[in-house]
């Protein structure tokens, strides 16, 4: 899950992290009304989930209450990479001396957190790291020790020479990777880390990303998640408990297990076709979750075939045969339904299958080809 | 022969009571598992389809004698769980739990490691030896006993795989699901030097997807480690990037973790990627013909080198000649 960098700066508050002063607000009137408390210039910064928003023109400076006046009307509703901004963060302005950038991540490989420092903060660090690697330093922390003083300060020294800036951002780095474990991060980051003219080491930005297996035990965070944020399918997929990722193409898919889910939708690629979504019901065979799962694809008017593909092993294809009537019933959709449903009880499904007319195949290959000859309007 | 279960393997179920550890525990004895016992804390004393139950695993392990053990428990208690197995001196720990947070796994991987156990999982579907032990939840009747080794990422992606071998009569040595989480106990690198080391293994299946690079990983140990032919397959190749694709580890993030890179680092190490699950069987079939022909060229190369090392007497067998096939040609050639 991920959070927006007001929330993200709410948490580094809480633990003691120095961020600017600044507040959310989603109307201009909000926006004014905070840039006047702050009596400063300030930063208007739209919220949304996506990076490149600056240049993308979601972050300006404002001289004063006028000027912040004229960029809210501008970034509030601004589309940004498909994304409407809702929210802006208005925040006072900071001057700037030298910019980094520390970040942790859960890194799969070594199945250790993983700090990051770089003297090259405030751009794109995956640009860094992907032409000078070199410039980005790193350490392993062994979760069972935590990460040491020691470990931070010398972390600090790669960035600063000057040892008061040191122990400040040592001290951040320490509550950076505090933060991390607390809230489930599966990433934190501040990029950039910056050093004002007075000698103060300041988090500038704040970016955090949730690992979703966390979530039963952070409520606080969990009542965070945007909805406004998120894609509607992808919302009631979840309340359904469903794993659905939107696509573009016309071959909407419903499968089991999301390895199958994904090579199903490599298929419909593979032989020509472009699918829809990625959509896994899961191991259940709840006749419930295919009626949902067929409710939000329809909802998609780009969709021109549903191709229904399960492997029976622990899900009963009978189950899921009764969810395929149920939810044909009740939706009755007006395009063609391709299914193949092989594995446990794959004979009792063809004959609860018979009461509605589907197109069915025996094969993984075969039922792909089906789906999209007649979502190009051909017969099967 | 089979790798990590078989059929002396003496496996408990955490989790018995619940609802998917009695049904699999059952699922798994039906299939001719030795399932010695379960632990359910507080039930203690209970008996679940005949299979007694404890209320700690340290104390199913010195009434049983169980080495293995399948964890059924929710997300919440999954890491105490494998803790708790690890502690009680079970040597090889299956989690088919799904949803463990990741961070909870990097302090649960080191320390099973460090005592010397085995993980397997989380948020896998188990594994299994055909005709000798399953543990997990796979289907026992898609599989068949055969030379093939199959490892996968996945659930019923794994399945669709195996039954397409199986039509295909090519059985499968075992089968093993490692997990679809970003932090797993054993990965396909593991798994490989498994059924590099296994007589019965002449062939690999790895199936992969999208997140990490445990793929390009295991690329490179096929290259330079492994002498049995290897097929792969890939799913993901249509993931957008920043996207979850169900499993928390198919994830393509900071632009790396692709299906086509995975599919490049397996092609560059001569590991065929199959388009679709079907059409592995026939891949596989393909590699064990060249892999046997090339065996049997290295066979007569490696003859003349053996009555070589004969005359001269020198100690130590010759490199990659297997034991078995050497003494044969040799008597044929006599």
């Amino acid at each position: 899950m991920k959070i927006h960098e007001y929330q993200a700066k709410e948490i580094f508050a809480a633990a003691g992290i120095p961020v600017p002063q600044g507040k959310v607000a989603s109307t201009v009137a909000e926006a004014v009304s905070v840039a006047e408390q702050i009596g400063r210039p300030v930063m208007i910064k739209s919220q949304v989930h996506v990076g490149g928003r600056g240049k993308a023109g979601g972050i300006q400076y404002a001289e004063n209450a006028e000027a912040a006046r004229v960029w809210a009307q501008k970034i509030l509703g601004m589309d940004i990479k498909g994304l409407t901004v809702k929210k802006v963060l208005v925040t006072q302005a900071a001057e700037i001396s030298s910019e980094s950038y520390v970040g942790i991540i859960i890194d799969r490989a070594q199945k250790k957190p993983v700090i990051m420092v770089s003297a090259a903060g405030g751009i794109d660090i995956e640009e860094v790291a992907a032409k000078t690697p070199e410039k980005i330093i790193k350490l392993a922390v062994d979760p069972a020790t935590g990460l040491k003083s020691y470990q931070a300060r010398d972390l600090a020294m790669k960035l600063y020479s000057d040892f008061s800036m040191v122990r400040q951002a040592a001290d951040i780095i320490m509550k950076l990777y505090g933060v991390y474990w607390k809230v489930d991060a599966s990433l934190v980051e501040i990029n950039p880390l910056v050093t004002t003219p007075d000698g103060k080491v300041i988090a500038l930005d704040a970016k955090i990303n949730i690992d979703d297996s966390g979530l039963y035990r952070q409520n606080e965070i969990a009542g965070m998640r945007d909805l406004d944020a998120e894609d509607p399918a992808e919302i009631a997929a979840r309340e359904g408990d469903l794993s659905f990722v939107k696509l573009n193409g016309n071959i909407g898919c419903i499968v089991n297990g999301a390895g199958l889910a994904m090579a199903t939708m490599d298929l419909v690629k593979h032989y020509g076709g472009e699918p829809a979504n990625f959509l896994d019901i899961g191991g259940s065979s709840n006749p419930q979750k295919v009626l949902t799962a067929m409710r939000i694809i329809l909802r998609d008017t780009n969709v021109r075939a549903i191709l229904i593909n399960i492997f029976g092993g622990i899900t009963r294809c009978d189950d899921v045969a009764n969810g395929i009537v149920m939810a044909y019933d009740e939706l009755k959709p007006q395009i063609p339904i391709v299914v193949r449903l092989t594995g446990t009880n794959e004979d009792k499904a063809k004959v609860i299958l018979k009461k509605i007319n589907l197109e069915s195949a025996d094969t993984l290959d075969n039922v792909v080809k089906l789906a999209i000859k007649l979502a190009e309007g051909g017969r099967a | 022969m089979s790798i990590l279960i078989n059929k002396k393997t003496r496996v408990i179920v955490q989790g018995i009571t619940g609802r998917d550890g009695s049904f699999h525990a059952d699922q798994m004895k039906k299939y001719g598992t030795n399932v010695v016992g379960g632990v359910t804390p507080g039930k203690g004393g209970m008996e679940v389809n005949g299979i007694p139950v404890f209320n700690s695993v340290a104390e199913a392990v010195a009434k049983t004698k169980a080495n293995t053990s399948v964890i059924y428990v929710p997300p919440a208690f999954a890491t105490d769980a494998i803790y708790e197995a690890t502690d009680a001196g079970i040597s090889l720990i299956v989690c088919i739990t799904e949803g463990v947070p990741a961070n909870d796994m990097l302090k649960v991987y080191d320390y099973v490691r460090a005592k010397g156990a085995r993980l397997i999982g989380p948020n896998c579907p188990g594994l299994i030896s055909p005709g000798e032990s399953k543990v997990g939840i796979m289907p026992g009747n898609i599989v068949k006993k055969g030379p093939v080794g199959v490892v996968s990422r996945s659930g019923t992606l794994t399945y669709e795989a195996i039954w397409a071998l199986t039509c295909a009569g090519i059985g499968q040595s075992a089968c093993i699901g490692i997990g679809g989480d970003q932090i797993i106990g054993t990965n396909f690198l593991d798994v490989l030097e498994l059924f590099q080391a296994d007589p019965a293994t002449k062939a690999v299946v790895m199936i992969g997807e999208i997140g990490g690079a445990d793929e390009e990983q295991a690329a490179k140990f096929v290259k330079t480690k492994m002498t049995k032919p290897v097929v792969g397959f890939i799913a993901g190749r249509m993931a957008p990037p920043g996207k979850r694709m169900g499993h928390a580890g198919a994830i393509i993030s900071g632009g790396s973790g692709t299906a086509q890179e995975k599919i490049e680092a397996l092609n560059k190490a001569g590991i065929p990627v199959a388009a679709s699950p079907t059409e592995l069987p026939a891949l596989i079939k393909e590699k064990m013909k060249m892999a046997s022909a090339k065996k049997t060229a290295r066979k007569s190369k490696a003859t003349t080198k053996q009555k070589l090392a004969k005359v001269k007497k020198v100690k130590g067998k010759p490199a990659r000649v297997s034991g078995k096939s050497k003494k044969k040609t040799i008597r044929k050639k006599k």
